[in-house]
């Protein structure tokens, strides 16, 4: 089927090796039955699974991954679909500005966000707390949910919207009914990608989040630092497996190229 | 009636805009602007934080070797990092887009797919086979007769660099192939036609127009990198810092804020200076690319 010559398929499968070989190394030890990390070479075993349970920290942090990751991807929208349709339908002063601003926090180094955060949260008065990790994923997670519900509202029939006008709806009602339903495909996709980005955060977290408020990606961290040990491939690999999940999904629904387009773009 | 409707068509756009907008100045630009002032504030194992307004982080940085030391290591990773994901990414990304379409969704996914997957869980991964002097990757090298020793991978800077190469491997992927679907395949039959071989092909025809493609995502890895923090922790220990991992201790373990936040100003800096000026010099040179 392909065009390539044996070279490039040589170079193909070791560059693909090579890609997957750290996951699936992670996800490998994790199934070992011996007490220290080691390739399950005699036999698989779920025990370094069942270990997670006994460690309620990296059960507790899960959850608080869990719950920042969809409560931030969740409010960020919140801000950023009226901003999308403002900067996809007007063209005004300032516009492209705006739309700099809001896309540079994927410029900004996240340890210059945490520091800055962290900074400013406890001058507030907010250090180590939940609501001020909300707060510091709305921003980091805002470009992304922008990016996708601008691709949409940009890409809308407006006629739709017009004939809905015509018919008497205005304001909220043709809002809900009419372009809020046309744009959900972006919204959705757009909560998505914001929410791996939120559960994922490692170097921006690990300033703000304090002990009770550590995300799941911290505790690992700060658990690599002390020791690696099967423990951790294990938390790894369910990290692991619910990306996946979420990524064949928004592939499914969505298509991984487009998602990804442009993700890693400068904000320009 | 019209001329007011008129005015609220203008006054709509603010308005839609002003939630995020105020977002953005509370929490973004304030906390930024905090930090950089903080940079210039005192500090004392006993006294805290002064807020004065000193030079003292600044000059110490200047100053102290330790910190030359520290940024010439942290943008020399990020430098080899970069030249390592265009020399096998970009090769890479035309492969793929030369494959049959199944293949291509397939291997896309399996190559961009670790974007989304947690750095700590892909550098656990890389500590994993290196592991040591008799770790995975050696063994392989060693029996492949590439090496006769062992590399030492773990907390040195060649570990860091593999690892965070393939960290950013799919920016530079994605970004050369942006380039090339922008590629018109008629031009590369047209040189085959007039008896162009592959390599002429490749060299006079397809380098020149996925060129603004890789650099673009040079410029992405390099950023990335620069300011990487998990990957150059884990890897590189605790004694090899780097900007961000210097910046983190500097605020959760030494907890003298200014010089951390001193540390990250600069970093900020650098990297904004390093990639504003690289996209101006691209835009010019690659003009007729962009349009």
């Amino acid at each position: 089927m392909s065009r390539n010559g044996p070279l490039a398929l040589i170079f193909h499968t070791v560059f693909v090796i090579v890609m997957v070989a750290p996951i699936l190394v992670v996800c490998l030890v994790a199934f070992t039955p011996e007490g220290f990390l080691s390739l399950p070479t005699n036999g698989f075993s779920l025990r370094w699974f069942r270990a997670i349970a006994n460690y309620p920290e990296f059960v507790h942090a899960f959850w608080v991954s869990l719950g920042l990751g969809a409560l931030s991807s969740f409010v960020a929208l919140l801000f950023a679909v009226p901003a999308a349709l403002a900067i996809a339908r007007y063209r005004f002063r300032g516009r492209d500005a705006l739309a700099a601003l809001f896309l540079s926090p994927l410029m900004i180094p996240h340890v210059v966000l945490g520091i800055a955060f962290l900074r400013f949260f406890t001058s507030a008065g907010l250090g180590g707390s939940f609501a001020a990790l909300i707060i510091a994923h709305v921003i980091i997670v805002f470009p992304f949910a922008l990016r996708l519900t601008l691709a949409a509202a940009t890409g809308m029939d407006l006629s739709v919207e017009m004939a809905a006008v015509s018919l008497g709806a205005g304001g909220w009602t043709l809002f809900r009914r009419v372009t809020l339903p046309l744009i959900l495909p972006g919204v959705i996709s757009g909560w998505a990608l914001a929410f791996i980005q939120s559960f994922d955060d490692l170097t921006m977290t690990v300033f703000l989040a304090a002990p009770g408020t550590e995300t799941l990606p911290v505790r690992m961290f700060l658990y690599i630092q002390d020791n690696i040990d099967p423990l951790v491939t294990s938390v790894s690999a369910c990290v692991i497996a619910i990306t996946m999940t979420a990524l064949i999904l928004l592939d499914r629904f969505y298509g991984l190229d487009r998602v990804l387009a442009g993700k890693g773009d400068t904000g320009r | 009636m019209s001329a007011s409707a008129e005015e609220r068509n203008a006054r709509t756009p603010w308005a839609l805009t002003a939630p995020a907008l105020m977002l953005f100045v509370g929490v973004l630009l304030i906390p930024l602007a905090m930090t950089v002032m903080l940079s210039f504030h005192d500090w004392g194992q006993y006294k805290g934080i002064e807020p004065v307004f000193i030079l003292k982080n600044w000059r110490e940085i200047a100053t102290d070797p330790y910190y030359a030391e520290m940024f010439g290591r942290t943008f020399r990773i990020a430098i080899l990092t970069t030249l390592l994901t265009a020399l096998l990414g970009a090769p890479e990304a035309y492969i793929l887009n030369r494959m049959g379409g199944r293949w291509k969704s397939v291997f896309l996914l399996v190559i961009l797919g670790p974007l989304l997957i947690s750095v700590v869980a892909r550098t656990l991964g890389w500590a994993l086979l290196f592991g040591g002097n008799n770790g995975l990757v050696n063994k392989l090298l060693m029996s492949a007769g590439l090496i006769r020793a062992p590399i030492p991978f773990m907390f040195t800077e060649t570990g860091m660099v593999v690892a965070l190469a393939h960290v950013m491997m799919p920016f530079m992927v994605l970004s050369v192939w942006a380039a090339l679907q922008r590629l018109d395949p008629q031009i590369e039959n047209a040189a085959l036609s007039l008896g162009a071989g592959p390599v002429t092909i490749i060299r006079r025809i397809i380098m020149p127009q996925i060129m603004p493609g890789v650099l673009s995502g040079a410029i992405i890895v390099f950023s990335l990198s620069a300011s990487a923090f998990a990957t150059p922790a884990i890897i590189g220990g605790r004694r090899l810092k780097v900007a961000a991992t210097l910046a983190y201790d500097e605020f959760l373990n030494t907890l003298n804020w200014p010089l951390g936040a001193a540390v990250a100003t600069l970093l900020l800096a650098a990297l904004v200076l390093i990639v504003v000026g690289s996209n101006a010099l691209i835009e010019r040179r690659y003009a007729e690319v962009f349009r």
